[in-house]
């Protein structure tokens, strides 16, 4: 059989680049929450507020350094395996690349250390500031990824000249056409992804009955904050979609899992799309909605994927049902919070048991929906890679042979299975631990001045023998 | 045409000062990884991580910001090396990533602690090994066609590589070697004082074989070294010397010198290896100017490192000054 080194190099891509995306998910929407945590903090003084505060930076340091060891290898992929694209894109993406490893490189050098190290040792005021200089940092670096991602489905601002683009308007290439939309929506998923998780972790402290005032008001505030953010995630959804339809049309056909153009589309709920016979089978769908949600008009006339030849067709059943996974997630969230004020308005949100639970379940949630979105937006552009101008297959290395990409592909599995059983390990070690241990006098000493983000966390490792000597 | 060459050489100068901080700085974290299996007890063990703990992150993201600067200024030498080096690229990031967790997660296990002892030990090994072995494939030189890699997956596994992969693998243990005699006394900076001599020799062994092998299978650096360029004979003479001072200082039991004197031993090295191949960046084809990307991305991405380039450097020589001074068996990490 012969390997294929596009579909391989694809798969390891999809595979290092999602791993790595969890983490910086979650701390980009943990930073900001540890920055309101502080500040309420620096208002009231009351010492809840700063346990809370202490805890969760912990899991964020974790988090954090978990999140820059798989970031290494990201910065490689582009040249080991898409060195065609790189080369090609390399005036624009090289510069922006490397201003989001200056902002990370910034944030730890200046405020990371600040807010992991200096409580104790600096004023209230100056850790409050770092606080919320690394909450602004972990935006200003997903500022750059997403606008180069972006340019990839939108590009804009550049000229195609002997093998290179060259970039015409800086502006224009990285605010380009689809930036704006897509920053949105993750800013936005990231805010659902901390207060799931922390809402989660929470209740899971409510049921065992553990520091329940500081952990009440933990779960209220991140209650109020997604009745905001889960319905907003939907209308930002909405208005990236519809940009999508504009500059995508291809895509939203498959998300739509619409083959043939037609007005009055209906809204499938369940299809099993034929890619062979250009179809579906087993049709469920309401009909007439995706023309009113893509069209604002029942009759609104919606694009079909078979309008490009088969060749720049994307994979409709991947893009299609992945596109449903994150809806339904998003969906299953709105529900969430609303049910969360209704509880809170009989006065049983913290209470209800099968409501807790439910959340306990749910801090999984917002992972799974923003990996399926990435999947419905990055399967979605396939075959381009640059869209409409570059194909996956012109920018893979040229060298690049199928037993390698495959040799890489299973030992990059090896490595990241071994980091994110022991990471995802730590991490319920620490929550084991919970908020308990989190006293407000300083015990450690100036040795835990070292930058390295976990040596905040003090939680022995395996559980057996005596607490790390701290 | 002006502005291009000038921008051009400016980010020559910050990517090869960004490599030589990475080897450096990386480079003693990696040796001290390397020699840990050899250590005299798991308390020296304890000291030599303490010693490192504190900085090798930071020593690390210069790797970090050499690929993506690579990437802005010299996307060429991006896309033909790391193609060319595929499976030692793997090989170096998986080793490097194994070398990190290990540092996470030893210090705050108990039963577990010898499979992070192994995983940092094992990882540091790779990593050094691998980069040796690219700087041999570097040496040696790409084969290209028109701007794209058309070598094998292995081209860059030859003897040659082979040989200054444990050539660096010894260089990397003698940087973390006195580092340890630095940082650490009695027992611990007892043993790193007698491995000097032994790691010495191998060093200049692999750097005699490099010298006499390469000008004999690549004319151009035969004419470099022997017809047009006799200053750069300095460059070498100085390595020795530095190599003599490094010796009879650890034999006096300095505790300083011997770090400073095998810095300066990379330096040099570091310096007859660009002189060597100058102006060529992607030997044997390409050069500095070949490879370089536009001069309006070039000056966009260099406002931002001169920018944060002093601010990086101001934090790391204040995470080095709060961390002067000797380590113990259980401060200074935990």
């Amino acid at each position: 059989m012969e390997l294929d080194p596009v579909l391989l190099s694809r798969m390891q891509f999809a595979f290092v680049v999602s791993f790595h995306a969890i983490f910086p998910v979650f701390t980009i929407g943990l930073a900001s929450y540890i920055a309101v945590l502080e500040g309420i903090f620096y208002r009231t003084a009351n010492p809840e507020w700063e346990r809370l505060s202490m805890f969760w930076t912990k899991v964020f340091a974790v988090v954090f350094g978990m999140g820059v060891v798989s970031g290494i290898v990201m910065s490689f992929q582009f040249g080991t395996n898409w060195s065609s694209f790189s080369q090609a894109a390399a005036n624009f993406m090289g510069p922006v690349l490397s201003y989001e490893v200056i902002t990370a490189f910034f944030l730890e050098a200046a405020f990371l250390g600040v807010l992991l190290f200096g409580r104790d040792k600096v004023a209230p005021g100056v850790h409050l500031f770092a606080a919320l200089m690394v909450a602004l940092g972990t935006f200003v670096s997903s500022f750059w990824i997403l606008a180069t991602n972006s340019w990839m489905h939108t590009p804009d601002g550049v000229m195609y000249f002997s093998g290179m683009y060259q970039v015409t308007s800086w502006t224009e290439a990285i605010f380009n056409p689809s930036f704006p939309y897509r920053f949105a929506h993750f800013a936005l998923a990231s805010f659902l992804t901390g207060g799931f998780v922390v809402a989660g972790v929470s209740a899971y402290y409510l049921i065992n009955n553990r520091a329940v005032s500081a952990n009440k008001k933990a779960l209220s505030m991140c209650m109020w904050m997604l009745l905001i953010a889960t319905p907003a995630q939907l209308v930002i959804g909405d208005m990236h979609g519809l940009n999508t339809l504009e500059h995508q049309p291809t895509k939203v056909a498959a998300m739509e899992g619409n083959w043939e153009r037609q007005s009055g589309a209906p809204l499938l709920l369940f299809a099993i799309p034929d890619q062979a016979n250009q179809t579906n089978h087993y049709e469920l769908g309401i009909p007439g909605l995706a023309s009113y949600l893509l069209k604002h008009d029942v009759e609104g006339e919606v694009p079909g994927v078979s309008e490009v030849p088969r060749a720049e067709q994307p994979p409709v059943a991947i893009v299609f049902w992945s596109f449903r996974i994150m809806v339904g997630l998003g969906v299953l969230m709105i529900g969430f919070a609303a049910a969360g004020l209704l509880l809170r308005l009989r006065g049983t949100l913290y209470s209800n048991r099968y409501f807790l639970h439910g959340l306990r379940a749910m801090a999984v949630a917002p992972f799974l929906a923003v990996l399926a979105g990435w999947i419905t937006t990055e399967v979605g552009r396939a075959p381009w890679l640059i869209y409409g101008e570059m194909t996956h297959a012109e920018g893979v290395t040229p060298s690049l042979t199928g037993g390698m990409a495959l040799f890489t592909l299973i030992g990059y599995i090896l490595v990241y299975a071994v980091i994110f059983v022991s990471g995802l390990y730590y991490i319920t070690q620490i929550v084991r631990a919970g908020l308990e241990g989190e006293v407000t006098a300083d015990v450690e000493d100036d040795a835990d001045r070292p930058m390295r983000p976990l040596s905040a966390a003090h939680t022995a490792f395996d559980g057996d023998g005596p607490e790390v000597r701290s | 045409m002006a502005l291009n060459i000038d921008l051009t050489m400016i980010w020559a100068v910050i990517i090869a000062f960004g490599v030589v901080m990475y080897v450096l700085l990386d480079g003693f974290d990696l040796g001290v990884g390397i020699l840990f299996p050899f250590a005299p007890s798991e308390t020296s063990r304890d000291e030599m991580m303490n010693s490192v703990a504190p900085v090798w992150d930071g020593n690390e993201t210069w790797l970090v910001l050499g690929g993506a600067g690579l990437l802005g200024a010299f996307p060429l030498v991006y896309t033909i090396l790391l193609p060319a080096l595929y499976i030692g690229v793997f090989l170096l990031l998986a080793g490097l990533i194994f070398r990190g967790v290990a540092f996470e997660f030893r210090f705050k296990a108990n039963k577990s602690r010898y499979l992070w002892n192994w995983s940092f030990a094992g990882g540091s090994t790779v990593a050094a090994f691998a980069q040796g072995a690219v700087v041999g494939a570097y040496i040696e030189g790409f084969e290209t066609a028109s701007k794209v890699y058309i070598g094998g997956p292995l081209d860059w596994l030859t003897p040659f590589s082979v040989m200054t992969g444990f050539g660096l693998l010894a260089g990397y243990a003698l940087l973390g070697a006195t580092w340890i005699i630095l940082k650490t006394e009695g027992r611990t900076q007892e043993w790193a004082y007698r491995l000097v001599t032994p790691l010495l020799a191998v060093v200049l062994t692999v750097f005699a074989v490099i010298g006499i092998w390469t000008p004999y299978v690549d004319p151009f650096v035969y004419d470099r070294w022997f017809d047009n360029m006799s200053t750069i004979w300095l460059l070498p003479t100085l390595t020795l010397f530095c190599a003599w001072r490094l010796w009879v200082s650890a034999r006096l039991r300095y505790e300083g010198q011997p770090f400073v004197w095998t810095v300066a031993v990379f330096v040099f090295t570091y310096l007859s290896l660009l002189a060597a191949k100058w102006p060529y960046v992607v030997p044997p084809t390409y050069t500095l100017w070949e490879a370089a990307s536009h001069p309006g991305s070039q000056l966009f991405l260099l406002i931002g490192v001169l920018f944060v380039t002093p601010i990086v450097l101001a934090y790391t020589t204040w995470t080095y000054w709060v961390f002067r001074g000797k380590v113990g068996a259980d401060a200074g990490y935990h």
